[in-house]
């Protein structure tokens, strides 16, 4: 426990402090940028989405590299020169590869990338079906209770019947009975009620 | 004499480990009581050498010993003591030792607190452990020796970069490795339990709380990482979807699924093999994470193809323990009997979307940061991609807002079968309070992006189902004051955790909306006496003045910011040089409010041809911005005061044994 008040009140002080010191990453120098607010606009958002060909993962609007430098001067003369935002992203493409989008377009060297997650989330969502209809079910078959006796079943009903007759409880016999004959809800809207006292 | 010392204590490390796996392994397997019992003092003996390993290193670097290769390498001999000592984990010998040091220190807390543990069950994980001790010993004792001395001794040390003296760097490694090396106690302990054929409630009630600690520690660390980062680049960017810093996410997003599932197990007796399975990935994940930053993959595949000892070494680790768990794994779960049935809507049903999303995140996490190295293998780097944060942020983005907006119903479930319109009937204050807020933010901020205010409802809808579901616990307002407080006093503490844990997530999320949203940012040149607008502000470069500190010299600009009101506030960016290094450094002032951080930046200055001074100023404001800090300490608050939780004591005599029937001290039968 100490410890951890340790580890707490480090990071606590850390919070506080105002002054810190940092590395010199300046990326966009003042000379660079238009005198346009919409354009410059543009060539910022642009800047955000193109890599630092050299940099480790950095964007040409974080680097401060030269040649990230020399990246934001062509991308605002392409906007200077009047093209379009896809046509500067052209532009850097044939010039600098594909490697300079940090959003990877979509090919076939980028079909996995893109199309996993989603079927990654068709797969865990039909496992998880799959753990509710099936292996839910045979477990619950495996180790569930044994089927209830006519006797059993006739006390059951007798008590369902005490509980709706009861103040102040406005429930249904047939809700009490669903809830009953299918405790877990997992056979919900498959063949109704029959089918559990069979089981 | 005492490198020498470290060196001979950390070659018996790992004989001692070697011995770990293999004794106490066998003494389960025969019944042994001497044996298995044998294993507990080892864990505490390799502990106390890799202890003494580590201090004799530390010592090299405190009397600045430059014999030792690695301190001639990353020390020197004008370093600040601090940074001297953090200069021992700078480096990737030092910082695999930190590695082994905190396993074996987390072995020895399972033989010295275990004392509860069934023997048979202790000495497996003790054994598991040493496994993995065994082969990060070999690592660090074959490829990567901090203990190395040079002869002649040279003067003076080369390793003074002031770029990594900051205390922020300093405590960021220990914090993270407490972390990700913690999930190997969850991990040893899924893999002993898959031996011993056995896991009951008993099993959950005892991983719950290292994975917790573990957990702890990686978000306090990744949080103050990602803090050290904003500060120190001096642009305000905080989170970069950087292959680093996804290496110790995608444990945490793991470790957070492994902590939801391993609840169930302990509550319901119920989703055992796939909380086996969490702890398998989650610390292969942690494996993941040193093989890519260590190995060197990172900055290239191919200088990493031209050196490979380390990065194979690593890489062959992390295939057989992973390898190795998944197949035992796939022999041995078939066995593993569930427990209790619960319906798809319950809080288990809960806790299963909950570890869906979030190991599809992590999924999607793993994809994008080995998608380009792969690639670029395959192909021998003739095709070669980049995945920067806006494929993160399209990919992640969808699978948190589902796992956010379940977050305030999950805890209104009750076990086995909820509810679904009851819950729904007491979130319809947290409904309100989200349109309320999304209604708010758009008044407010009405020229941000669209999607912002619906992520500040967000944030609002869980702060407020969370306190919803906390005060129905204590029934405020709904009994009288002292029934609530006897009933706060009564709540068990790892609940009142998951309520602050879950708000400093909101609390989180709203500074992650507000910094990524509304930024707003000048980028200027201003002469002493000039004056710019910044949004509400006025900015003035006052006066640039020279001084001179303990090794560095400095220009120190003094901004003076008017808002509209008149008041004032006067903030003191700098720019350090380092003569002996030759470096210069910036150091952003910030300014940290409730709402918003003021983050100003002195650039370098030119003169122009009529003669006046300028300087390069760069201001932000990053509204919102310290939340996401805030958050993260809330979220560690909440993890802190639910291990505090006498539960979830490890060795804390059991109370109520007559209701937890797993943990009886007779072995239960193999179902």
């Amino acid at each position: 426990m100490r410890r951890f008040l340790a580890v707490f009140t480090i990071l606590a002080a850390f919070a506080t402090s105002a002054l810190v010191s940092g590395t010199p990453a300046l990326a966009v120098e003042p000379d660079e940028m238009l005198d346009d607010p919409a354009l410059e606009a543009r060539a910022r958002e642009l800047s955000k989405v193109l890599r630092c060909v050299v940099c480790q993962n950095q964007s040409i609007d974080d680097s401060a590299a030269d040649i990230a430098r020399d990246m934001r001067l062509l991308v605002r003369e392409r906007l200077v020169a009047g093209d379009t935002d896809s046509q500067t992203i052209d532009h850097m493409v044939a010039r600098y590869g594909d490697y300079v989008l940090l959003r990877p377009p979509f090919q076939t060297n980028t079909l996995a990338l893109w199309v996993g997650p989603p079927l990654m989330a068709v797969v865990v969502a039909t496992l998880a079906l799959l753990f509710f209809r099936v292996y839910q079910r045979e477990q619950g078959a495996r180790t569930g209770p044994e089927p209830l006796t006519p006797t059993d079943r006739a006390q059951l009903d007798a008590f369902v019947e005490k509980l709706a007759a009861e103040p102040g409880r406005p429930r249904r016999k047939n809700s009490l009975r669903a809830e009953i004959n299918h405790p877990f809800g997992a056979q919900e809207g498959d063949g109704g009620e029959s089918d559990n006292r069979t089981t | 004499m005492i490198a020498e010392i470290g060196q001979f204590a950390l070659v018996l490390a790992l004989i001692i480990a070697g011995v770990q796996v293999v004794v106490p392994m066998v003494g389960a397997a025969r019944g042994d009581g001497t044996l298995m019992a044998f294993g507990s003092r080892m864990a505490v003996a390799q502990a106390v050498l890799l202890i003494l390993a580590f201090a004799a290193l530390t010592h090299g670097f405190v009397v600045s010993d430059f014999s030792l290769a690695l301190v001639f390498q990353n020390s020197h001999s004008l370093k600040p003591m601090l940074y001297k000592v953090s200069g021992v984990w700078g480096n990737h010998e030092g910082s695999m030792l930190m590695w082994v040091l905190i396993l074996a220190v987390y072995g020895a807390a399972v033989a010295v607190f275990g004392r509860n543990l069934p023997p048979t069950l202790k000495a497996r994980v003790l054994s598991v452990q040493a496994m993995i001790g065994v082969a990060f010993l070999a690592f660090i004792v074959f490829t990567s020796n901090p203990f190395l001395r040079l002869n002649p001794a040279p003067p003076d040390g080369t390793g003074l970069n002031p770029l990594l003296q900051d205390p922020g760097l300093a405590f960021h490694p220990p914090l993270l490795y407490l972390g990700y090396v913690g999930f190997s106690m969850a991990f040893s302990f899924a893999v002993a339990a898959l031996i011993e054929g056995r896991i009951d409630a008993a099993w959950g009630r005892w991983v719950r709380p290292w994975t917790l600690a573990a957990w702890v520690f990686l978000t306090g660390g990744i949080a103050l990482g990602s803090w050290w980062a904003y500060y120190e680049l001096g642009w305000g960017g905080w989170w970069f979807w950087d292959p680093v810093e996804n290496a110790s996410f995608m444990p945490w997003l793991f470790g957070t699924a492994l902590l939801h599932s391993s609840i169930v197990v302990e509550k319901r007796d119920s989703l055992k093999s796939w909380t086996i399975l969490l702890a398998i990935l989650t610390f292969s994940m942690s494996l993941l994470g040193t093989f890519l930053v260590r190995s060197g993959v990172l900055t290239s595949v191919h200088t990493f193809a031209s050196d490979p000892a380390r990065g194979i070494f690593i890489l062959m680790i992390l295939l057989v323990t992973v390898g190795g768990a998944l197949s035992l794994f796939a022999w041995r779960a078939p066995t593993i009997r569930g427990g209790g049935l619960f319906a798809p809507v319950s809080r288990e049903g809960a806790l299963v979307l909950n570890n869906m999303l979030l190991t599809l995140a992590s999924a999607t996490v793993l994809l994008g940061t080995l998608y380009p190295l792969i690639l670029d293998a395959a192909s021998s780097g003739a095709s070669r991609v980049s995945v920067g944060p806006p494929y993160f942020n399209a990919t992640f983005a969808p699978i948190m807002v589902p796992l956010v907006a379940a977050m305030a119903i999950g805890p209104l479930l009750a076990w086995k079968r909820g509810n679904l319109r009851a819950a729904a009937r007491k979130l319809m204050l947290a409904a309100a309070a989200a349109i309320a807020a999304i209604a708010a933010t758009f008044i407010a901020v009405p020229d941000g992006p669209a999607l912002a205010p619906f992520a500040i409802g967000l944030a609002a809808w869980i702060a407020t189902g969370t306190l919803v579901e906390w005060s129905a616990r204590i029934k405020l307002f709904a009994a009288p004051a002292a029934e609530s407080w006897r009933r706060l006093t009564g709540l068990p503490r790892a609940a009142s955790g998951m309520t602050l844990a879950h708000l400093g997530l909101a609390i989180m999320i709203a500074g992650i909306t507000g910094a990524s949203a509304w930024r707003s940012e000048l980028i200027t040149t201003l002469a002493v006496g000039e004056t710019a607008q910044v949004k509400n502000y006025a900015l003035t470069l006052q006066a640039v003045e020279n001084g001179r500190g303990p090794n560095y010299n400095f220009e120190r600009g003094t901004f003076l910011l008017t808002d509209r009101n008149g008041a004032t506030i006067v903030m003191y960016p700098e720019r350090r040089f380092f003569p002996v290094a030759g470096q210069s450094t910036t150091e952003a002032a910030i300014k940290t409010t409730l709402m918003a951080d003021l983050y100003a930046v002195l650039g370098t200055s030119r003169t122009t041809p009529e003669g006046t001074e300028q300087w390069t100023v760069r201001f932000f404001i990053n509204p919102m911005v310290p939340w996401i800090w805030l958050g993260a300490l809330v979220m560690v608050g909440g993890g802190l005061l639910s291990l505090s939780d006498r539960r979830h004591r490890v060795g804390a005599p059991r109370r109520k044994q007559q209701h937890a029937p797993g943990v009886s001290g007779a072995p239960a039968p193999a179902e």
